[in-house]
């Protein structure tokens, strides 16, 4: 049996352990830097402390998610005997070939705290930024002809969106994420909705561009129904005759449920900039020149809204983070050995006076992942201030 | 303004009407009533056991129907027992069993909250209880919360570019990036464990008599508050609530500081604090007064996390309880008055902001 570590010890093994997002970062802040007058805002980011900052932040927590099963020291699922509750540092009584000790502790269960919450990583990563991306198409496509029709579109649309945002999030959550509900067909019927968007979106959008050229409007638009909808039959309903695209009606419901209380931000953040922008001069002239309006709004409003919308996209990831660890906390939707950051909290917190290290290492990598897509939009706004 | 506000209210109750309907619904799903009836007469009891409690107390109705009983628009279901009496929903609701001695309706228009089946108790009661606790803890917030974000983003926000803009605009994005359950946990790690942190540095330094500087637990300040007892808790979620109203002062300050009228108290000699003070704060603090309004329904989240996470049995507790064991009068009646909470701020931040200011009027 081996020495437990001691607290440099500890830094020392992990910032070891870690070394393949050590490489990827510096390799990654290498070519962007010496690129950075050729990469357009990207590159403007690394003129800014802050951004750079919370870039950095962001991709180490990427990385970690990317190269998870090289950094493990230990299974995230798998209890090792006599280490429940062991403190941070701590040697493993049998390590049988494997890593001789526990980096950060071990939890209630005996399980390596540092593994689940590299683990954890993954799963958040896996959800929150396809869930905002999903929240921000849903947003665009309705929130893009509310502000530019207006009317009676606009007053039901708006409605809508005031009725989803007068619900108390967490109500709406406890309401829609639960193990009764999942086996009804509310989250299939709302997915059916949801996922529908991304592919209408695309849709709108390449052939309110090409359809003047009929080949190329029929070889983009049919290569995005044909996709699209595949990955939709296999996202929304489970149906994917190829068995590539799926999700376990856990997770859906955890999509749908956080997409759900996500878009109709989204949607009045897009419905105010398409009011203001509509009013510019450059889509009078679209106007004068006969355009659609699908066309104005997919390609003459969106691209001049999108500084607004990127840093908000980054600021909805976080939000969306932050919500998925909520509904961890109250053990909502996800699976009972879930590694999950949220989940690990609320598993901790039963005897965080005493043994708090398994609460405390989630806890603090979620808020280092948040704040570091904080300080990424508050980069990415200053610098797209400066043009 | 009459007008105004009468179209406001409209809107208002229809869509308190809608937000309830959708958590009627889905508190009564078929799975969901299984469940409560597993909860409530036996775990292990027999499909056709469930049915026949279901059917028993008045839950196999067509789901309208019971929507309109709650609300008190439809009479409420009867059965005549086999002794000769009546039970039913508004029999049982004033507890009595003679033919003809309860009401027809009994809803929320006539008063009736229902009963708790977690709590058993009368919903009413419950609610009006937890809500005065859940008061308190949110007096304390805003007390706490409101002058340090006002503070933060006029400070930041006067000299913008400051080294001071920076730090204080720094902290206020990491507290937006931190939620409750997560400042909750490093706050009790660090102040309230007697395992780590500094309690037992404390204890072993004899500043302090008992084992933990502060409680990690709120039960307590139910009887009495005291600093120790209820500090974590409100900082907890004011910590979480304050970075945002900071940045829109912030950003309301720095807008107002480029305002010609500005520049001519300056160029007049006036003092630095005092434009900061009797020209600039008044018109900065238009925008963080409706943010704050919207702020307080938003705190709602924070309230469940921190209220389950110190054990304080507020609201937040009673609507995690109820959710938790599918207490669909209590749920209904708790839902009713988050949305009442939000759809109120929403109105009084609006006219508000009228008052406040005179540019903007309603026809």
């Amino acid at each position: 049996m081996t020495d437990p570590l001691t607290w440099p010890g500890i830094f020392a093994q992990l910032g070891l352990q870690l070394w393949p997002v050590w490489i990827a970062i510096v390799l990654l802040f290498a070519v962007s830097i010496s690129f950075k007058r050729h990469l357009g805002l990207y590159g403007k980011l690394f003129d800014s402390t802050i951004g750079m900052f919370g870039f950095t932040l962001v991709m180490f927590w990427v990385f970690t998610a990317l190269f998870a099963d090289l950094i493990v020291t230990h299974d995230p699922l798998a209890q090792f005997s006599g280490m429940r509750n062991a403190g941070p540092g701590s040697a493993l009584r049998d390590p049988a070939g494997g890593y001789p000790h526990f980096l950060l502790g071990g939890d209630a269960l005996a399980r390596d705290v540092f593994s689940r919450m590299v683990m954890g990583a993954r799963e958040v990563l896996r959800i929150a930024p396809f869930a905002a991306m999903i929240s921000f198409m849903i947003g665009i496509s309705l929130g893009l002809p509310a502000g530019y029709i207006g009317g009676k579109l606009d007053t039901g649309l708006t409605f809508v969106a005031n009725l989803v945002l007068a619900f108390p999030v967490i109500l709406l959550f406890f309401l829609l994420v639960a193990p009764e509900i999942q086996n009804t067909a509310i989250p299939r019927v709302m997915a059916g909705f949801l996922f529908l968007m991304p592919v209408l979106f695309f849709t709108v959008l390449l052939n309110a561009r090409f359809f003047t050229q009929p080949m190329k409007r029929n070889l983009y638009v049919g290569a995005v129904v044909i996709v699209g909808l595949w990955a939709y039959s296999g996202l929304a309903f489970n149906a994917d005759p190829f068995g590539v695209w799926g999700m376990s009606p856990n997770l859906l419901n955890v999509f749908v449920a956080v997409v759900f209380v996500n878009a109709p931000t989204v949607f009045r953040i897009v419905r105010g900039i398409t009011m203001d922008i509509k009013t510019r001069d450059y889509v009078a002239a679209a106007q004068t020149r006969g355009e659609g309006p699908w066309y104005i709004m997919m390609w003459e409003i969106l691209p001049n809204a999108r500084g607004p919308l990127i840093v908000d996209f980054c600021l909805r990831i976080g939000y969306t983070t932050i919500l998925l660890g909520t509904l961890g906390f109250f053990g909502l939707g996800v699976a009972p050995e879930s590694p999950d950051w949220g989940s690990t909290i609320n598993q901790g917190r039963r005897l965080l006076t005493v043994y708090p290290h398994a609460a405390l290492a989630p806890a603090l990598a979620l808020m280092s992942l948040v704040l570091g897509l904080n300080l990424l939009a508050d980069g990415l706004r200053e610098e797209s201030l400066k043009d | 303004m009459l007008l105004f506000l009468a179209r406001r209210i409209g809107v208002m109750l229809f869509t308190a009407l809608c937000l309830t309907f959708v958590v009627f619904y889905l508190t009564n799903l078929p799975a969901k009533l299984e469940t409560l009836a597993k909860t409530q007469a036996g775990s292990r009891i027999s499909d056709a056991e469930v049915a026949s409690w279901l059917d028993r107390n008045g839950y196999n109705q067509p789901m309208l129907t019971r929507y309109g009983e709650w609300l008190g628009v439809v009479p409420g279901w009867t059965r005549e027992e086999a002794d000769g009496g009546m039970t039913g929903r508004c029999y049982r609701l004033a507890d009595i069993s003679e033919p003809g001695a309860a009401p027809d309706r009994c809803g929320l228009l006539q008063g009736y909250w229902g009963n708790s089946t977690r709590f058993r108790a009368d919903v009413a009661d419950v609610i009006t209880a937890r809500l005065g606790a859940t008061g308190i803890l949110m007096l304390w917030v805003l007390i706490v919360m409101v002058p340090m974000a006002l503070l933060v983003g006029v400070l930041a926000g006067m000299r913008e570019g400051s080294r001071t803009d920076r730090s204080l605009s720094t902290f206020a994005i990491a507290s937006t990036a931190t939620p409750e359950y997560v400042s909750g946990v490093v706050f009790i790690a660090l102040l309230a464990s007697s395992a780590v942190g500094i309690s037992p540095l404390l204890v072993s330094w004899g500043v302090i008599e008992g084992p933990v500087l502060f409680q990690g637990n709120a039960r307590s300040a139910l009887e009495k508050i005291t600093f120790w007892n209820f500090f974590l808790p409100v900082m907890t979620i004011a910590l979480y609530g304050m970075g945002y109203v900071a940045r829109i002062t912030r950003a309301s300050m720095t807008e107002v500081m480029t305002q010609q009228y500005i520049r001519t108290a300056r160029l007049k000699g006036v003092s630095f604090p005092n434009i900061v003070l009797r020209h600039a704060l008044r018109n900065a603090l238009i925008a963080p007064f409706t943010v704050i309004m919207l702020q307080i329904p938003w705190l709602l989240n924070g309230v469940v996390i921190v209220e389950v996470l110190f054990s304080y049995p507020g609201f937040g507790w009673v609507l995690f309880e109820a959710a938790a064991n599918n207490d669909i009068e209590l749920l209904l009646a708790a839902s009713v008055v988050a949305v009442v909470v939000v759809l109120l701020t929403q109105l009084i931040s609006d006219i508000g902001y009228v008052y406040l200011n005179p540019r903007i009027r309603i026809s």
